[in-house]
């Protein structure tokens, strides 16, 4: 494989076409496997979406669906024995060379990860290190990729802090992350993320462990960042309320597979799969879920729990817990449908209200 | 409703002695009344003093000043010994289903453990007892015999709560016991906990980050910031007609899963301060968007709105309206 060429060369190794104009990401039946004594976890399998150029989209699903190993599996880094063992992840850099990057090596990754994607990781505390000032590790991933100057990199660090609107970033720029709240630490690991000005950007969770205060904060910063620098971004998340703030399109995983993606209007509007409609369901809601006496109305619960991915139900793996379910549901696996132009559902039903 | 309320704080204070002298003020003269059967919600941001209020009130930390006058009884001024007897009438339900269960206890022993002080003799009726207490929780008796790891994380609250409820206790500390589970299964724990009010007339401070989860599963509201209250009132009320400027910023932070709602404002900029050096005068402040000069010295007064409500905030109900709190827009 010469996938080790610089990505400037468009002759070099894993370059495909057909990829559709305008979409940047365009990921079809994903799979993720790891092995271990006890047989095969897969945790990914058959994850199918796109992602137009310059727009975000929001992966939701709950803890354990697979978002993360989705991202981690689209930057090659997941960890042995663990592999990508299915599907293909086509990506558009920014010359617009095309790549499966379900079989890009590792050297190929390198012209990859930072300059064309870059991910803000779950934990931000396992991503920063605690006994480096921020300013150097920011400096540092933009050192990695391009030869500068001290003086003109801290001048470019400073630059990235202010983009991501940390106050007083002349000060903050030699602070240690443990001397920053958990807000700004995020804003930190952003503007490393924005280092090297990728155009697609992965943010895996980036709001979940702060206040709602300051994910507001963090909100409306990746909007405003993402319409600015035209970037594309994927945005994961298991919370809805954040899904309809952030996302122009919304994909819902369940159990390693994607069950339906759709524009955000439309999945809010119009969601189509059991189990998008039961999530939409079971988050509370005052002015459905609370009558005029004030009196609760039981939220509609979706009763079991997701199963564990060592042991998913052959067919349809949301049978078990689906109001909808017929025998059929339980033969085979539903694959994904066209119901609009740009709404798709993996279900067997067409026949629900 | 009850004329007394069952439970009654007054004055409670927390502080916690660092090393070099420094002083951690997590709870400020907190003032909270607290009617048998109701559920009360405490809301503010990460270190405004939720969890140390809630510990405090079962004695698991020992408050600096204050009183609970609980049924009549002064708690904070029982000997460790009264205490015990105590104890059990003031349960708590903890964030994290995987870690408050102990791994090598099965969940017979579990429960078996909180029914010891209840003074049930072993046997026959604690084996009914905790069948029963499964059976109320939605698990099923044959379920005493496993091990936590063999269940799923809602489960895991299930048997917290049964393990909470196994001393019949008069008031439940849930300190966030919904947060750590997927919305699906959030949904079954806040259906358990409404259905368990309606049939044993539960009292509960419940505490939590996350607005939607209180304003559906609590009768009153409580928001807290930097160890004060801001303001309380009936959920309803609060929603409807939030007066304190904190209990604004905090509504329209809260994300709405509805994409026709455009975000123009962020409600709140800035960070909660250290409540090692809290400001001066409101501990609001220096994020609050209203504030005036009187606000950095004088410590706004709690005012009583009747109907269940007060705020406390030196400019609400001085006439005229503050400038609106624009912060959306519909699509
Ligand atoms: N390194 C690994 N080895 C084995 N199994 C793994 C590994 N990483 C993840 N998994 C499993 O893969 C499944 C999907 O995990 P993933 O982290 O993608 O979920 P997620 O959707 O991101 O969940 P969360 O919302 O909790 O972050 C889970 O069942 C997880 O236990
Ligand atoms: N044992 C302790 N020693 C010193 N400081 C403490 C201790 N426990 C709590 N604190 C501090 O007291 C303040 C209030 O903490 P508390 O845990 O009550 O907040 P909280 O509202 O429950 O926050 P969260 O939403 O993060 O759970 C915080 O600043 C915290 O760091
Ligand atoms: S395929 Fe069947 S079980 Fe699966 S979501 Fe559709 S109706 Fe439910
Ligand atoms: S007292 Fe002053 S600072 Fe505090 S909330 Fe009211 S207006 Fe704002
Ligand atoms: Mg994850
Ligand atoms: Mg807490």
């Amino acid at each position: 494989m010469s996938a080790a060429a610089p990505a400037t060369m468009p002759t070099s190794g894993g370059e495909i076409d057909g990829l559709a104009e305008g979409v940047v990401l365009a990921v079809t039946d994903l799979e993720t496997h790891f092995p271990s004594r006890r047989g095969v976890a897969k945790a990914v399998d058959g994850v199918t979406f796109t992602l137009p150029r310059g727009r975000t989209v929001a992966v939701v699903g709950e803890s354990g669906s697979g978002k993360s190993v989705t991202s981690l599996s689209i930057m090659g880094l997941i960890a042995p024995p663990g592999h990508v063992a299915g599907g293909r992840i086509l990506h558009r850099d920014r010359k617009g060379v095309v790549r499966d990057l379900a079989k890009l090596s590792n050297a190929g990754f390198r012209h990859i990860r930072g300059p064309e994607i870059a991910m803000i990781f779950q934990e931000p505390m396992t991503s920063l290190n605690p006994l480096m000032r921020v300013g150097d590790q920011i400096g540092e991933m933009i050192a990695l990729h391009e030869r500068i100057s001290r003086r003109a990199l801290r001048a470019r660090v400073i630059e990235l802090l202010q983009l991501v609107e940390i106050p007083e970033p002349e000060t903050r720029i030699d602070a240690y992350p443990h001397q920053m709240s958990g807000g700004m630490r995020q804003r930190v690991m952003i503007a490393m993320a924005l280092a090297c000005r990728p155009n697609l950007l992965i943010a895996d969770e980036p709001t979940t462990a702060l206040d709602v205060t300051i994910q507001a904060q963090i909100l409306a910063l990746l909007r405003r960042l993402q319409a600015d620098l035209g970037m594309s971004v994927l945005f994961i998340t298991h919370n809805l309320g954040v899904v309809a703030e952030i996302a122009h399109e919304v994909v819902v995983m369940y159990a390693g597979r994607v069950v339906e993606q759709a524009p955000v209007g439309d999945l809010f509007a119009r969601p189509s799969h059991p189990y998008t409609r039961a999530l939409l369901a079971s988050t509370p809601n005052i002015a459905r879920d609370i009558d005029a006496e004030g009196r609760r109305r039981p939220l509609a619960a979706i009763p079991g729990a997701v199963p564990p991915i060592t042991a998913l139900p052959p067919g349809c793996a949301f049978a078990p817990r689906c109001a909808h379910v017929l025998d059929a549901c339980r033969e085979g696996r539903p694959g994904l449908v066209a119901i609009a132009p740009d709404h798709v559902t993996r279900c067997i039903r067409r026949d629900l209200p | 409703m009850s004329d007394a309320p069952l439970l009654r704080i007054e004055g409670l204070t927390k502080h916690f002695h660092l090393p070099g002298g420094r002083v951690v003020h997590a709870v400020e003269d907190v003032n909270l009344a607290i009617d048998r059967g109701h559920i009360v919600g405490l809301v503010g941001e990460s270190g405004s003093g939720k969890t140390t209020v809630g510990r405090t009130l079962l004695r698991l930390t020992e408050p600096t000043a204050g009183r609970m006058i609980f049924d009549g009884t002064d708690v904070f001024a029982l000997s460790a010994r009264d205490m015990r007897v105590w104890r059990r009438r003031l349960q708590i339900i903890f964030q994290d289903p995987y870690s408050s269960l102990d791994p090598r206890l099965t969940i017979a022993a579990i429960i078996d453990e909180a029914l010891d002080t209840r003074g049930l003799p072993k046997g026959r009726a604690r084996r009914d007892r905790i069948a029963e207490l499964l059976e109320l929780v939605g698990l099923a008796a044959d379920h005493a015999t496993r091990y936590p790891h063999q269940f799923s994380g809602g489960q895991r609250q299930r048997i917290g709560i049964a393990r909470a409820l196994a001393v019949e206790p008069d008031f439940i500390v849930a300190d966030e016991p919904v947060s750590a589970l997927d919305v699906s299964v959030q949904a079954q724990v806040l259906n358990l906990l409404e259905d368990l009010r309606r049939r044993l007339n539960l009292t509960m401070l419940f505490i939590s980050h996350d607005l939607s989860v209180v304003e559906y599963a609590c009768d009153e509201i409580v928001v807290m910031y930097l160890g004060r209250i801001m303001e309380k009132g009936p959920s309803r009320a609060l929603r409807a007609d939030p007066l304190h400027p904190y209990t604004k910023a905090l509504l329209a932070s809260a994300p709405q899963p509805d994409p026709t709602r455009v975000r123009t404002h962020v409600p709140l900029a800035g960070d909660i301060p250290s409540p090692i050096s809290p400001p001066s005068g409101c501990v609001f402040r220096t994020r609050c968007p209203i504030a005036i000069a009187a606000c950095a010295t004088r410590i706004p007064p709690t005012r009583d709105l009747g109907g269940g409500r007060s705020v406390a905030c030196l400019r609400v109900g001085e006439g005229a309206d503050h400038p609106p709190f624009e912060m959306e827009a519909h699509a």
